[in-house]
């Protein structure tokens, strides 16, 4: 459905109602990307399929490769990168799983590759509905990942990605996340931009690479030893630790840029996600802080107010940039903080939710540190409803009193009460 | 003394002496010419290209992953035609059997199902030798390697037969002991638009067990004996190549005793089990026979 | 970008540019060494290039097509294959000193 509206004035937008697919679609058409190499996968097809249709009707003057799995998606987006075009694809759970390889690969060879992931749960067992593991699994690899609460802010962050990836000081590929299904297939009206403005805030790539270009000869990517060559009048060349450590000085570094280019889209476009790292709901007098990402932060956006309502004095933080991860902003952000409710859409298996134990890390060091509380809830797209967040945050206010400390994980929104004495066991036996 | 005199390759790279990969990539590089880029999964080719900051070649190789050879190559050329280069460039891969048969034979069928216009080269020294000669599904039965002791179960993939069932329009064997006829499949090739296939057999000395200097002579042995058939399908069209064509005479063919007593790595074949290689010559040339009569 | 970069902005991926020897002078791999009798050699009896197969044959391209072919001992690795192949057995690998 498309509405051609003057919008506050400006003749040039246009405002369509979008699946948060076809947003990111869209915004690959905006962003002139070169090439996209993708393989369907719930809940993800879509956003390619969208793409196809594009390319076939003119709209889209891309190389779209159809490839024979993901792992090889991530490899011709590697290859395509490499040889000097802007390129981009989407995933989700398993497929995101299968491109693993290569995702160290695009990193280390410094390839601003976007990466659309509409979450989605791993298996064992099969699902295909959202929660946030997929997302949080591959966080050390070297990726900028970046969270997106509506389907105008998945448009929004394409276009910033492109931007923040490709630039020189970074120069890395980069992950926009988007919850399945609750996004991913549900419409929302989306403002798209002049394709003229879209050309003015995001420039053609300049490449570090680009094989296409004869002149130069290059071997990318050979063996690396552990030492720095030196071959004197021919030059040096460093070894795997100094690659590795730009890598991670400019994963750093690009805190800085993604708040530059949030700002500088927000300048243009008038529209901000926050800081561009994080968006701060009503804490400035809160004696809670309710913290989560994606679809949990904005569940928990209509918690907020109930709970105001009610009289407690209730904020939330919803983190948008999770790598490179944002400790010192965020050790900032709560260092005044008493209670903060941490809600997590996954599990660091062994361990506890991901936005909890990180956030406890980044605490580290403070004199006074805030008593965290963190939740498992909405794995496997279990429904998180606004009880659900309430009765986290008044069970962290009790466990607050007694002051005690737990690393071990505490589920909200478990069914168990509703298994009549299910027993594997006894599962398949007649009754 | 048909080939080009320039040299694609420095001297001074890391392939072992008497390497027949070494030999095939030199007189495959004088066939593409500078136009080229080539992509190399892990391999020994890898090695031969060098360590950080300083490679061997004159083109440029982007070194990709084991499994994505076929894939790389796609997103090579998908980017040269997003920038309407592709007619000017060759896009060609370079990968061992490991990286064709076993791990790499998804991304290669997928590139070439795709009608992707590039060569494939695969270049088969029958083992995973870059990680010590390990058995590959390109190794022939008997054959010893360090995960076969006793000798190696199971057939010998092949694959010049899987990517002619694709459609493709150019498939091809060839070896590095007659480096003429690989220069001329590797310039028929540059010559076709859509996917090509070219499979280069290669004895590796230290893989083998022979004396390098007889890197050229045991793969001479191989065509000789009708164990390895040097041939083109070019548009479905079955062409036996001219070094092959007088082995069609099964009296021409030196004995296969001759080429398995050259090589330690069929040290665990007895007489009994050579039948088995026999059969194998004698079906695959039947299978020749019949294919050149339908012509 | 107008701000000096910093160290780590200095390295991106890791790239190589085209050098011979990359392997070093891999010519130190063997003791022996091919010499060619040139009374037997082909182009030098007929003045004329012709033959050549210690060019074609060699995996290291360390072989001129001159007359006489010249071999770099500097990188001939001394696999012998310019010994085998050669059609009047005009050349023998001996043992070369090497400084």
């Amino acid at each position: 459905m498309t509405q051609t509206l003057p919008i506050n004035g400006n003749a040039q937008q246009k405002m369509m109602i979008l699946t948060g697919n076809h947003a990111a679609a869209y915004a690959f058409k905006q962003a002139r990307v070169g090439v996209v190499s993708a393989y369907p996968i719930t809940p993800q097809s879509p956003v390619v399929e969208k793409i196809a249709e594009f390319i076939d009707n003119g709209e889209m003057n891309t190389k779209f490769v159809k490839v024979e799995s993901e792992h090889s998606a991530l490899a011709v987006c590697c290859a395509a990168s490499a040889t000097g075009s802007r390129v981009g694809t989407a995933t989700a759970s398993h497929g995101l799983m299968l491109m693993y390889e290569m995702l160290p690969w695009a990193a280390g060879n410094r390839l601003p590759i976007i990466i659309n992931l509409a979450t989605r749960s791993l298996g064992a067992p099969w699902s295909v509905w959202t929660d946030h593991s997929d997302f949080i699994t591959i966080r050390d690899v070297g990726w900028i990942q970046l969270m997106c609460e509506t389907n105008q802010e998945i448009y929004d962050t394409n276009i910033q990605a492109f931007k923040i990836a490709e630039d020189p000081r970074v120069f890395i590929p980069t992950i926009v996340g988007y919850d399945g299904y609750i996004l991913s297939h549900t419409m929302m009206p989306v403002i798209l931009e002049n394709q003229e403005h879209i050309d003015n805030f995001l420039p053609p790539l300049k490449h570090h690479i680009n094989l296409s270009d004869l002149s130069t000869i290059k071997g990318i990517d050979p063996v690396t030893t552990p030492h720095v060559r030196d071959r004197g009048q021919e030059g040096t060349a460093p070894g795997y630790f100094e690659y590795r450590y730009a890598l991670q000085k400019a994963l750093e570094n690009s805190i800085d840029i993604i708040k530059e280019v949030h700002d500088e889209f927000a300048e243009k476009f008038g529209r901000s996600y926050g800081n561009g790292i994080y968006k701060a709901i009503q804490i400035d007098d809160a004696d809670v802080t309710v913290y989560a990402m994606g679809s949990i932060a904005s569940q928990a956006r209509v918690a907020i107010k109930k709970m105001r309502k009610d009289g407690l004095k209730v904020g939330l933080v919803s983190l948008k940039t999770f790598r490179p991860y944002p400790a010192d902003i965020l050790k900032d952000l709560f260092k005044d903080k008493r209670l903060i409710v941490i809600f997590d859409r996954d599990i660091g298996y062994g361990y506890e939710g991901v936005l909890s134990y990180e956030l406890k890390s980044a605490l580290y060091g403070l004199k006074n540190s805030p008593y965290i509380k963190g939740f498992i809830v909405g794995l496997g797209g279990r429904d998180v409803k606004t009880e659900d967040i309430i009765q986290g945050v008044q069970k962290a206010i009790e466990q607050e009193k007694t002051g005690i400390i737990s690393h071990t994980t505490e589920f909200i929104g478990l069914r168990l009460n509703e298994l009549k004495n299910y027993d594997e066991e006894e599962f398949y036996k007649e009754a | 003394m048909d080939l080009p005199e320039e040299e694609f390759i420095y001297p001074g790279t890391r392939a072992c002496a008497g390497c027949s990969m070494a030999l095939i990539y030199r007189i495959a590089l004088k066939a593409l010419g500078s136009n080229t880029i080539i992509t190399v999964p892990a391999s020994c080719l890898t090695v031969l290209h060098g360590m950080q900051g300083f490679c061997t070649t004159k083109v440029s190789v982007l070194h990709t992953p084991f499994a994505t050879t076929g894939a790389s190559a796609s997103g090579i050329l998908a980017s040269l035609e997003d920038k309407g280069l592709a007619e000017d460039i060759n896009v060609v891969a370079f990968a061992g059997d490991g990286g064709t048969v076993d791990i790499g034979i998804q991304a290669l069928s997928g590139a070439v199902e795709r009608g992707t216009d590039f060569i494939f080269a695969c270049y088969d020294n029958e083992a995973y030798m870059n990680t010590g000669v390990q058995r590959s599904g390109s190794t022939p039965p008997g054959v010893f390697t360090t995960t076969t002791p006793g000798g190696k179960t199971g057939y010998k993939k092949n694959m010049a037969k899987i990517l002619e069932a694709h459609g493709i329009p150019y498939v091809a064997t060839a070896i590095s002991s007659y480096p003429l006829d690989l220069y001329e499949k590797f310039q028929t090739a540059k010559e076709i638009y859509g996917p090509k296939y070219i499979h280069i057999l290669a004895p590796c000395p230290p893989g083998w067990g022979y004396d390098p200097k007889d890197s050229i002579e045991i793969g001479r042995l191989a065509v000789q004996t009708g164990f390895w058939p040097l041939y083109e399908v070019n548009e479905g069209k079955f062409i036996l190549s001219k070094d092959s064509k007088r082995f069609l005479d099964a009296s021409k063919r030196k004995p296969i005793e001759d080429y398995i007593k050259s090589q330690k790595r069929f040290k665990n074949v007895k007489t009994k089990d050579i039948v088995q290689y026999k059969d194998y010559i004698k079906a695959l040339w039947a299978e020749i026979e019949q294919r050149i009569e339908k012509e | 970008m107008t701000d000096t970069k910093k160290d780590y902005q200095k390295i991106l991926g890791s790239v190589q540019k085209p050098v011979k020897g990359e392997a070093g002078k891999t010519g130190t791999w063997s003791a022996k060494k091919p010499i060619i009798d040139l009374d037997k050699c082909i182009p030098v009896k007929s003045g004329k290039p012709s033959c050549y197969n210690c060019w074609l044959f060699c995996p290291e391209a360390v072989i001129s097509r001159t007359i006489p072919p010249e071999i770099d001992l500097d990188y001939c690795k001394g696999c012998g294959i310019c010994m085998e192949e050669c059609p009047v057995k005009a050349i023998t690998m001996e043992e070369v000193k090497i400084e």
